[in-house]
């Protein structure tokens, strides 16, 4: 069995804050890291890994830096490492992303295909899917249990209020959510193997045979005209205590305000 | 000249500090408390390939260089000093000696569950009566038959009762003076060991320091480590190893220091500003950090020297020296800083202040360093 992993490295925050002239993400002094939701998809294909034997092979494209993300995987267990790094690649929308992704997934053999459910910088949540939508394969998002029996995945799929059960046939690509498990650390033997024994393998644009104004943002029906940080709303209030109390507060603050 | 970590260092730098921060850290407070041995914590390195992370694979160790070593103790220090001196009696003091002078046999059963996890290591070489003074060993081991006959006892061994495999030296020959101490190995479970009394310490409190009795302890004649004689000479050279373990412990928690008190200064308001525009506290912290970087730097450079088989005995006993002392310096002050808070278990720096104390006594107080460090210098 094969299984691909799609991984991003992103900046380690949740406040991203933008460069009020350059309208870009600031991305200085803030450390790297592989997305938290593509960290469980990479131990749930660690798991399936150990649990009933794969190749686990993780894929990123990014900036040559991106190689470090590649690495942890490595060292969390992974077989085999793509970054997929060409300047035409840059500026990529989720579409042209995922068409690119596509074309890399298109070389394996592969039988089930992880994704995290979003990244951490830009929330989009696309990339999965339109990836699934460009192979033309059925996708399960918002993971949070897998089961294998055949050929066959049963999949926990999250809801709001609950669950799906969803039985789908391999191929098959799914979002991980970070209910699907809690994922392992690198084992530091693991980090010296992830250097000295594996490879990071580069893959570019004229290796994926890809045309340069299909990709990148050449490739990116999405312009972006401007992005702001928008200002903070006066915040809300939270009442805590039991139900009686809570209550009481919310009458007595409404009557405050004449709202009621 | 390069001051730059390589790309698995700063690996190891990322992935133990988020394993420190994540695993160890918040438990790090209730172990002082309790007093508790955190096993857990043993265990969850153990996971992570942490327990041998300088020896080679084929020995169960994680195949990895002295310097991440190093820095994962530092790290691990930052979180819980207790913690961290666990790792490095085990790593440096109880794995290193069988590494370097155990035969195939002795690697085989002891150095691969050590390095794997498996088992815990203790290093046993201060006596009630033989402590700077270490070649005053009391403990006497005969040889009858195939057996080693051993009776005396050792104080405040570090991991003593929770440990599985003890480096243990004693005298085989009194009249040849420190050419009469040897090494063995000895099992938790070998008839006529005993754990005699716990002690009750200031710091480092989750760590274990406890007494060895030895009544007519049996020892089979094959956990003699390296030759007879040869023992004095195996502590000494462990020692060397084991200090830039401890200079890495102290530094972590120098670090941990630092870090406390960087936040605090943001946030505490006196005078309706920030404590850290006081350029009083300013001064204090710039002398702070130049002394934790300066600390750093020794380590690592002793570390490095060892890595590269180069000499470090003197360069170990520097940086134990200068990053314990400094951790004796940065701590208190973190806690001044603090203010009344600071004098509470509310904030982490009083425990800092309590364990940084130890890493100026055990391994060689700073008297013996300087002595290291002079001897190696005068070579008179
Ligand atoms: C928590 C803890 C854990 C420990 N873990 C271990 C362990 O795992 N294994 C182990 O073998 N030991 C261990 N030790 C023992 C430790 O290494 C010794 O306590 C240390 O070496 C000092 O010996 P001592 O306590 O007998 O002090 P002493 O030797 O009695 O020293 C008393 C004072 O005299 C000074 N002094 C002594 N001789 C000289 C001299 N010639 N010149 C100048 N000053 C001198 C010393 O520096 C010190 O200030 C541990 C101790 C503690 C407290």
């Amino acid at each position: 069995m094969n299984i691909l992993v799609f991984i991003k490295q992103v900046p380690d925050t949740n406040e991203v804050k933008i460069d009020p002239v350059t309208k870009t993400l600031i991305r200085e002094g803030v450390p790297s890291i592989i997305n938290p939701d593509d960290k469980n998809a990479l131990e749930e294909a660690i798991r399936i890994k150990e649990e009933y034997g794969a190749k686990v092979i993780v894929i990123t494209m990014g900036p040559p830096q991106a190689e470090t993300a590649l690495r942890e995987a490595l060292a969390m267990g992974a077989d085999e490492a793509y970054l997929l790094t060409d300047r035409v690649f840059a500026g990529a929308d989720t579409y042209a992303t995922a068409k690119t992704l596509s074309k890399m997934a298109k070389k394996f053999d592969y039988d089930i295909i992880f994704c995290g459910r979003q990244a951490i910088d830009g929330d989009t949540a696309q990339v999965g899917p339109q990836l699934a939508e460009q192979l033309n394969i059925p996708q399960v998002t918002y993971v949070k249990e897998v089961e294998i029996e055949g050929d066959t995945l049963i999949v926990k799929r999250a809801l709001e209020d609950g669950y799906e059960v969803i039985k789908v046939k391999m191929p098959v690509l799914l979002t991980a959510i970070k209910e699907l498990n809690t994922p392992r650390y690198p084992s530091i033997k693991g980090i010296f193997e992830a250097y000295r024994e594996k490879e990071v393998k580069i893959v570019t644009a004229a290796d994926l045979g890809v045309d340069p104004q299909e990709v990148g943002l050449k490739g990116s029906p999405t312009k972006v005209i401007s992005t702001t940080t928008p200002e903070t709303q006066r915040a809300g209030e939270i009442f805590t205590g039991n139900v009686k109390e809570c209550v009481q507060n919310l009458v007595q603050r409404l009557v405050e305000k004449h709202v009621i | 000249m390069d001051f730059s970590l390589t790309k698995e260092q700063q690996m190891v730098r990322k992935i133990v500090r988020e394993f420190a921060e994540k695993e160890i850290a918040p438990k790090a407070k209730e172990i002082d408390l309790t007093g508790e041995f955190p096993w857990d914590n043993v265990k969850k390195m153990a996971k992570a390939d942490m327990m041998g992370i300088p020896y080679p694979k084929e020995y169960g160790g994680a195949g990895g260089d002295y310097i991440s070593y190093i820095i994962a103790v530092e790290e691990i220090s930052r979180a819980c000093a207790a913690t961290g001196v666990i790792l490095s009696a085990h790593t440096s003091l109880a794995c290193f000696p069988i590494f370097q002078w155990g035969t195939k046999e002795q690697k085989e059963k002891y150095l691969i569950p050590l390095a794997k996890g498996e088992k815990l290591g203790a290093f046993a070489l201060t006596e009630p009566n033989a402590g700077t003074d270490a070649a005053a060993q009391q403990t006497t081991a005969v040889l009858e038959g195939d057996h080693y006959i051993l009776n005396g006892s050792k104080i405040f061994i570090t991991n003593g009762g929770k440990a599985d495999v003890y480096i243990v030296f004693a005298m085989t020959d009194k009249s040849k003076g420190t050419k009469g101490i040897s090494a063995f190995i000895i099992e938790k479970d070998f008839p006529g060991f005993y754990i005699g009394k716990v002690e009750e310490k200031m710091g480092i409190r989750g760590s274990r320091a406890a007494e060895l009795v030895f009544e007519d302890c049996v020892v089979p004649k094959e956990n003699l480590l390296g030759k007879e004689g040869e023992g004095f000479k195996i502590a000494m050279v462990t020692l060397d190893g084991g200090r830039i373990g401890i200079g890495a412990q102290a530094l972590g928690i120098a670090q941990a220091a630092l870090d406390e008190v960087t936040k605090y200064v943001k946030e505490r308001q006196q005078f309706g500003r920030p404590i850290g525009k006081f350029q009083g506290l300013q001064w204090y912290i710039a002398e702070m950090a130049t002394k934790v970087s300066a600390a750093r730097h020794l380590v690592y450079y002793a570390a490095w020297r060892k890595q590269n088989n180069l000499s470090y005995t003197m360069e170990a006993a520097m940086a134990k020296l200068f990053a314990s002392e400094t951790a004796m310096e940065v701590t208190p002050k973190a806690v001044q800083i603090f203010g009344g808070y600071g004098y509470t278990k509310d904030y982490p720096v009083e425990r800092l202040m309590r364990d940084a104390k130890i890493t100026e006594i055990y391994e060689g107080t700073s008297e013996v360093q300087k002595m290291v460090i002079a001897s190696n210098l005068l070579k008179m």
